[in-house]
């Protein structure tokens, strides 16, 4: 294992990002059973375990289910409920959605008139600035939570402004951030997006600390890496928090937590946050809608219900590693927020994964050939 | 409500059924469709190779790409009866012969030592330099009395694998 104070992102280290993939697949059988006695022609050209696992994959796979939005439940279609359903949606779209639009456009009038003048005059007093607009942020995602009439039951004690903490929650959407943000003003680290969502990321949620960065680009690790450390360092400074997945996942399985998060050398505070799916799903599947196209749906909806707990925060225990560290945060968070953990790296959506896994099998069968064929 | 299994009529599931010769039961299908619409992510018909290799447990199989070259561009019908032979129905005479088609790439019903030690590379990847891997291969048929040019045929391939149980099967489960 590499020494925890680098800041570098070599590629070797980067492939300590990667999980032990072992530990949580169904083990092919290929390798479990160790055959033995003399090798045969039969044991090398029987390659069914291998063609098993393949079709197994295709039949159905644990990273593709991490990902995929659950379609609703249709109890609709029934005679007895049908109209009331046909109620339900003429009053959701009807009079809810302008409704919550109308509750989203004062939010944003108020937010704007005063959000300007204070950011723009009060430049002198830093101080009485910051906190006047982080009261701001706050108030307009309240404003947003309204306009999906959101149900949130926050448990556990509200998070505290202090140096060298920081908070980590398992992601389902970027309302994750607005929930969350409303309560406390979070530095959030965040994939910059496109279009409106972008201009908000680069001129509001700056005021906030939020720190941006663009998945693909390397260099931009660094600079994060960076950038979270001076942060964690000033006791004025909001507190930070992280989305260690790294990608939205749909809130049944967490993926693999990105170390980064665990090796600031800070105390990692968990938050768990569980939707209910009873109106609406929160899955925000980025590859199917845009962002726009997911609040529309939350608005037309009845309501978002979930849940979010302040857990207790954790540190790195003596002679553990970030990784480590980061598998037991998961652990806490899955086991709150009753989720699956699979053993995926969620960049995969992005990328393949790396043929370290591949050589592993191909490194036991042909161990295997090789020890059969001393036998006799 | 935009759930594309309900779109399977109770004559394509038989259709199906029939072509894949009753290894899957109607509840099978319909999941399989599921599954198949989920990774025909631009509804072309058939899965093109890219979504296959995005599944990471599938890209990581050392057999993935000998798989791949058979399952290019096929069909909904097709690909079941691709899969059809992982079932605990289909026949131990399927299973070798599905065997023998992925050493035989070019379909002319031969296996030739080249296309044994392709599939032996695959599998082992870097971890056996290829001239040690040619020995092994020449001593191993020569102890089942092929020589290093004989040509294997499907009969062949069925004394071979036949006398054993093969574990080729996957579980469909229904959702």
């Amino acid at each position: 294992m590499t020494t925890t104070g680098t800041l570098k992102s070599s590629s070797s280290e980067l492939d300590l990002d990667r999980p032990n993939i072992e530990d949580y697949l169904p083990t092919g059988s290929s390798i479990q059973q160790e055959p033995h006695g003399k090798l045969r022609l039969h044991d090398l050209l029987d390659i069914s375990p291998t063609l098993s696992e393949a079709a197994g994959a295709i039949v159905d796979d644990s990273f593709t289910r991490c990902f995929k939005s659950n379609p609703p439940e249709p109890w609709n279609w029934n005679v007895y409920l049908f109209p009331l359903w046909c109620c339900g949606v003429v009053f959701r779209y009807l009079i809810l959605f302008p409704a919550r639009i109308l509750v989203l456009t004062i939010g944003w009038i108020i937010f704007l008139s005063s959000f300007i003048p204070v950011h723009f005059l009060l430049k002198g007093q830093d101080k009485l600035r910051r906190n006047i607009e982080r009261s701001l942020v706050e108030m307009m995602c309240s404003f947003f939570v309204a306009s999906w009439t959101g149900v949130v039951k926050y448990h556990g004690p509200r998070p505290s402004r202090r140096p060298k903490q920081v908070f980590v929650a398992n992601h389902t959407s970027m309302i994750d951030f607005i929930i969350l943000e409303q309560m406390t003003a979070f530095a959030v680290i965040m994939q910059k997006h496109p279009g409106w969502v972008g201009l908000l990321q680069s001129t509001i949620l700056e005021s906030v600390g939020c720190i941006w960065f663009n998945r693909t680009e390397a260099k931009d690790r660094e600079i994060v890496a960076r950038k979270l450390r001076e942060h964690v360092q000033g006791a004025d400074n909001n507190p930070l928090l992280i989305f260690p997945e790294g990608t939205c996942v749909n809130n049944h399985y967490t993926v693999m937590f990105k170390k980064g998060a665990f090796e600031l050398g800070c105390t990692v505070c968990p938050v768990a946050i569980k939707y209910n799916k009873i109106f609406v799903d929160a899955f925000w599947n980025s590859r199917k809608q845009s962002f726009t196209k997911h609040l529309l749906q939350l608005m037309t909806s009845w309501a978002v219900v979930c849940d979010v707990w302040y857990l207790e925060p954790q540190n790195l225990k003596p002679g553990e590693t970030p990784i480590e560290f980061a598998e037991r945060v998961r652990d806490i968070i899955s086991h709150r927020a009753g989720l699956k953990k699979v053993p995926w790296d969620g960049y995969l959506k992005y990328s393949r994964p790396s043929p370290k896994h591949r050589e592993r099998k191909q490194q036991n069968f042909a161990e295997s050939m090789l020890r059969r064929l001393e036998e006799k | 409500m935009g759930n594309s299994s309900s779109m399977l009529t109770q004559y394509d599931i038989e259709e199906v059924q029939k072509y894949c010769e009753d290894t899957f039961t109607q509840q099978e299908i319909v999941s399989l469709y599921s599954r198949f619409c989920q990774l025909d992510r631009k509804n072309c018909g058939f899965i093109p190779s890219d979504e296959f290799l995005s599944i990471p447990e599938f890209s990581l199989n050392p057999l993935s790409h000998s798989l791949l070259n058979m399952l290019d561009g096929l069909n909904f019908k097709e690909f079941v009866a691709f899969l059809s032979v992982f079932s605990p129905r289909a026949t131990m005479q399927h299973k070798i012969e599905f065997i023998f088609k992925v050493y035989d790439t070019d379909c002319n019903g031969k296996v030739t030592f080249r296309d044994i030690l392709r599939v032996l590379k695959d599998m082992t990847g870097q971890f056996m330099p290829e001239k040690q891997m040619e020995e092994i291969l020449t001593q191993v048929l020569e102890e089942a009395g092929y020589q290093k040019d004989s040509v294997l045929v499907l009969s062949d391939f069925m004394k071979i694998l036949g006398d054993s149980d093969l574990k080729m099967e996957v579980d469909f489960h229904v959702d």
